[in-house]
């Protein structure tokens, strides 16, 4: 899928979970991307990461951070 | 089963602990203090003629034919008007009744046609019933002198005929009107003689009449008609049913002669209608017999190629090889499937079970993925499940009632007329939309507040909102305390009551006046009962799920959660919303809101059906769209859903549709997105199938057939033929056994059985060992989670935003007499209403650009163009413009985006940076949009019949 699309998803995700404390948030959207998320979208968010992660917000990457490669 | 009509009791039923006995010709009954006598007698089978009381009604005491002695008193009292008391003694029947009877007979008739022979009410008209209950004979006062038998018919409306020479003034449509509609259209003009019932207008047509059908109903004549009985005469048998129109789920009598409908008239038995319907339930079911139905499959190599007509056999054979080899070449991720929520629920069961065990993934999705996706989210997250909280009947309790982004008069009309009754009682009303709604000011109803927020930002506003509740005192201490988590509580609580969500702060968001969030606030969180009821101007927004957890956190803020009269309502786009997504349509979800990484449930499933299952999350419909233009996903089964006109952006849906090697439409019309498909299955229409539908109070209610399929199979047998063409090897004899499958698998609805659905009419989910009737409200003691979660609700402006090029917001709604994409009334004669979509528009904003009413008009947004008519109405506040998008031709999702809830992916269709100027012709997408019309929807003459 376009990254530009899964980078726009995630930076939204994460900041709507913002206001939790730092780690909390991270964990929260990490934890909405695997509910919701298919495991090819997530495979290609880590590897967008992977990549530079270009786009994503400081929360989004520390949240795609904590998805793992598989 | 053969016809028979409702009973009917004469006066209203009358609730009461409190009862009282007494005799009537002899025979003793206790009834219900106040209760009538007329009531009392019919509960006996002492039927007391009548003619302006029916149930439906408030006594009236007018027609003077249902007269009874009653011992110890005067005169002949009116049995309607007089209460039953302890003790007393009543006789319908006497020789003094009858001639009394008999001469009011007499002054009725003189002035009524004879010709029931040929009067389309013959064998249906209380007027001749009477006539012969009362044994009359003869007319002493002849026909002659001033009459109205002559004066002629209204035929404007395009379903019933007013016929005023039939008409014995005794006001039933006009309180009907007044009382179960709550619209006050009719009226009783002039005096004596020339007493008529009349519109305020020239004609039905052009009146306020909403043609809802109450006052066709309440008739005892043919004065009030309608035009189907008329054209084929009275119906002889009846089948209950279900409206296939919107959440609100009426009970519906289908009418019938053999197996053609002659009318829909809506049921007493119907527990969300309870004997009320609006003009599409009641009216527009003329698009299931329309020239437009294909009735047979048909298949194409290339969406380019005209469709071939083939045999099921042959349409099922070729959809699941291409299926398979597309599995077998791109991977078994690359199909998926569309529920639809206007389908049964055992329909929609069945396409999640082919896709989750015969596809082999979770790529399973529906319609609500577009509209209430984000209830579902929000209400799991505050209250543990996603669903409403009430019954529709609840309203009656509410002393203040907040709507939230949803227009009942238009969208929701039956529970629209529960809500104005309680709003004539003397509730509070407080209206949050951007758009003037009617019920913001209505004959006999006023919006107490009518907060004018701007749109997108409903965030801010219910945060205000509820930013008043908390710094003001006004949270129900004891209530939070006992039911909801602490921890929870104490963080919203600071979040919320820090200045930046005050209602001062927010102002320039929202553009309401702090004063008035203020004074709503404080009406809301005062009431002894407050509810809130919403639609799609909460849920489609980029925090259409944070707008769905702020009204959650309010109501349990204020206690308002847990009773009659409260509550958190969401006000279902269509029939089925609730039911499609009870039934595991989300690709993260199993049936019942479980989800699919959930071992335990997966497991249960697994058992039952023998297949492995998935336990990753499957793609949601964007996404699907998204990977077919990545070229990853290649086949889509798309059940009763018209993703080409419905979804946004069009022109994107339409790439991802042509992207694919392998679509499948099935459907009742080769709608838009047919246009893109490689395979057709004709669909049967609601009056086709056994089923059930559950509305948006969790009320689960049987759809029966009433005709054989026109395509020889119903939509589950369809799915079925394709699931075993997969080799999936799935047998039902009826839906009655999905069901029953589904009972087995689905905690909520482990009561649920076609066979108490028969004897209780329907019941409300979760219906179980706890709860065997089902149940009505929800939370009582306990919210499903628990306790109750208070979430935090940061406001996040979305970022489509006017500027220079595009400097209005675009909204968008749904009208009357018209139901999303149309695809259904839009083959009816409600076109009479709303032939196409409009674009209303303020003055100033029309000023600036040389408006009037009627141009043409370019709607551009940065997704693309359309062109629609200009309607300059006050309606809207300047900077913001509304249009429906109930016509293909005007494809209003033409300029729609992409942007989307955060956590759901709702589509964001209430905000919409657009720009409007005057033009000549249609747009460019238009004009390619009618060449692919022709050239995409072209059918080879000659095939097989697989009609049965």
């Amino acid at each position: 899928m376009d990254a530009t699309k899964l980078v726009h998803m995630a930076n939204q995700i994460a900041l709507n979970f913002r206001l939790q404390p730092t780690d909390d948030a991270a964990a929260l959207t990490a934890e909405h991307l695997k509910a919701f998320w298919s495991p090819a979208m997530r495979q290609a968010l880590v590897a967008h990461l992977a990549s530079g992660g270009e786009g994503l917000e400081p929360l989004a990457k520390a949240a795609a951070a904590r998805l793992s490669p598989g | 089963m053969a016809f028979e009509r409702d009973f009917d009791q004469g006066t209203p039923v009358v609730v009461s602990d409190e009862k009282v006995r007494l005799t009537i010709d002899g025979r003793q009954v206790t009834v219900a203090r106040g209760t009538s006598v007329m009531a009392a007698a019919a509960g006996l089978g002492a039927a007391i003629p009548k003619l302006c009381a029916t149930d439906s009604l408030e006594a009236f005491g007018s027609c003077r034919l249902c007269l009874v002695e009653i011992e110890g008193r005067r005169g002949t009292p009116a049995s309607c008007t007089t209460p039953a008391e302890e003790g007393m003694v009543v006789r319908t029947q006497t020789d003094r009744l009858k001639t009394l009877r008999r001469g009011v007979m007499e002054l009725y008739v003189s002035d009524h046609p004879l010709d029931c022979l040929t009067c389309s009410a013959n064998g249906d008209c209380e007027l001749q019933d009477m006539a012969g209950a009362v044994g009359l004979r003869e007319v002493r006062y002849g026909h002659e002198g001033a009459q109205h038998r002559t004066t002629p018919p209204d035929a404007s409306n395009p379903y019933f005929t007013f016929d005023s020479s039939k008409c014995i003034v005794c006001s039933r449509c006009v309180r009907a009107c007044e009382e179960v509609q709550g619209t006050f259209a009719l009226t009783i003009e002039g005096r004596g003689l020339a007493s008529k019932v009349a519109t305020g207008s020239a004609d039905f047509l052009s009146s306020e009449c909403v043609s809802c059908g109450a006052c066709v109903q309440a008739c005892p004549t043919a004065t009030l008609n309608e035009k189907s009985v008329i054209e084929l005469g009275t119906p002889t048998g009846v089948v209950e049913t279900t409206c296939a129109y919107c959440g609100v789920g009426c009970g519906f009598r289908a009418e019938t002669q053999g197996d053609r409908v002659v009318r829909m008239v809506p049921s007493k038995k119907g527990q969300a209608n309870e004997g009320h319907s609006c003009v599409k339930g009641r009216f527009a079911f003329g698009y299931a017999s329309h020239e437009d139905r294909i009735t047979t499959p048909m298949i194409r190599a290339r969406i380019t190629d005209p469709w071939r007509k083939v045999t099921w056999d042959e349409a099922f054979t070729h959809a699941a090889n291409e299926l398979q080899r597309l599995q077998a070449k791109y991977g078994p991720d690359a199909i998926g499937g569309i529920t639809s929520s206007r389908c049964t629920n055992e329909e929609v069961f069945l396409v999640q079970k082919l896709v989750r065990g015969g596809f082999g993934n979770n790529n399973v999705d529906t319609c609500a993925r577009v509209c209430h996706s984000p209830t579902g989210y929000g209400l799991k997250q505050t209250f543990g499940t996603s669903a409403g909280t009430q019954d529709f009947k609840s309203v009656a309790k509410a002393d203040v009632v907040l709507v939230i982004g949803a227009n009942p008069t238009d969208a929701h009309p039956v529970f629209a007329s529960r809500l104005k009754r309680r709003l004539r009682e003397g509730a509070r009303l407080i209206v949050a939309d951007p758009r003037r709604i009617e019920l913001v000011r209505a004959p006999h109803v006023e919006a107490t507040h009518h907060l004018a927020l701007k749109p997108g930002t409903n965030v801010a506003l219910i945060n205000a909102l509820a930013h008043v509740v908390v710094t003001e005192g006004l949270v129900k201490q004891q209530y939070v305390a006992e039911r909801c988590e602490p921890d929870d509580f104490e963080r919203w609580a600071r979040f919320i009551a820090d200045p930046v969500n005050s209602p001062e702060a927010m102002e320039g968001a929202t553009g309401v006046p702090a004063a008035e969030v203020r004074a709503a606030a404080r009406l809301y969180a005062s009431a002894p009962n407050a509810a809130i009821y919403y639609g799609l101007g909460v849920t489609e927004h980029s925090q259409g799920s944070t707008m769905v957890m702020g009204m959650a956190n309010l109501a349990m803020a204020t206690g308002n959660i847990g009773r009659d009269g409260v509550g958190v309502n969401p006000l279902r786009g269509q029939n089925n919303v609730q039911g499609s997504c009870d039934m595991g349509s989300f690709p993260h979800e199993l049936p019942g809101y479980r989800h699919v990484a959930d071992d335990a449930t997966r497991e249960l499933f697994e058992g039952l059906w023998g297949v492995p299952l998935s336990k990753d999350p499957g793609l949601r419909i964007p996404n699907m769209l998204d990977e077919a233009l990545a070229g990853a996903f290649k086949g889509l089964y798309v059940q009763g859903e018209d993703l080409a006109q419905s979804d946004p952006n069009t022109q994107h849906v339409v790439k991802g549709l042509e992207a694919m090697e392998c679509v499948i439409v099935h459907d009742l019309f080769l709608n838009e997105t047919a246009k893109y498909a490689h395979v057709f299955f004709p669909g049967s229409s609601f009056l086709e199938k056994d089923g059930t539908f559950t509305n948006a109070e969790r009320r689960i209610s049987r759809v029966r057939k009433v005709m054989q399929p026109l395509s020889g199979l119903a939509d589950w047998e369809v799915t079925l033929g394709l699931a075993n063409a997969m080799g999936m090897g799935l047998r039902y004899a009826h839906p009655s056994e999905v069901m029953e499958e589904i009972a087995q698998l689905t905690p909520t609805f482990a009561g649920v059985s076609y066979e108490k659905l028969d004897a209780l009419g329907s019941v409300q989910w979760p219906c179980n060992a706890q709860a065997p009737r089902g149940t009505p409200v929800m939370h009582v003691d306990r919210f499903v989670r628990g306790k109750g979660r208070f979430m935090l609700t940061e406001f996040i402006p979305t970022l489509e935003r006017s500027g220079p090029r595009f400097p209005l917001l675009l909204t968008t709604g749904r009208i009357l007499s018209q139901y999303n994409v149309g695809a259904q009334t839009a083959r009816t004669p409600n076109t009479a209403w709303h032939d196409e979509d409009v674009l209303e528009v303020h003055p100033f904003d029309a000023e600036n650009r040389g408006l009037t009413t009627g141009d043409l008009v370019l709607l551009a947004s940065r997704a693309g163009e359309t062109t629609l008519r200009a309607l300059v109405t006050e309606r809207v506040q300047p900077g913001v413009v509304y249009t429906t998008f109930h016509h293909a031709k005007t494809g209003a999702n033409v300029v729609t985006t992409e942007f989307s809830d955060w956590a759901t992916n709702c589509p964001e269709y209430k905000v919409t940076a657009v720009q409007v100027s005057k033009t000549s012709g249609p747009s460019a997408f238009q004009r390619e949009d009618r060449r692919r019309d022709v050239a995409l929807r072209q059918v080879l003459e000659g095939g097989p019949d697989v009609t049965r």
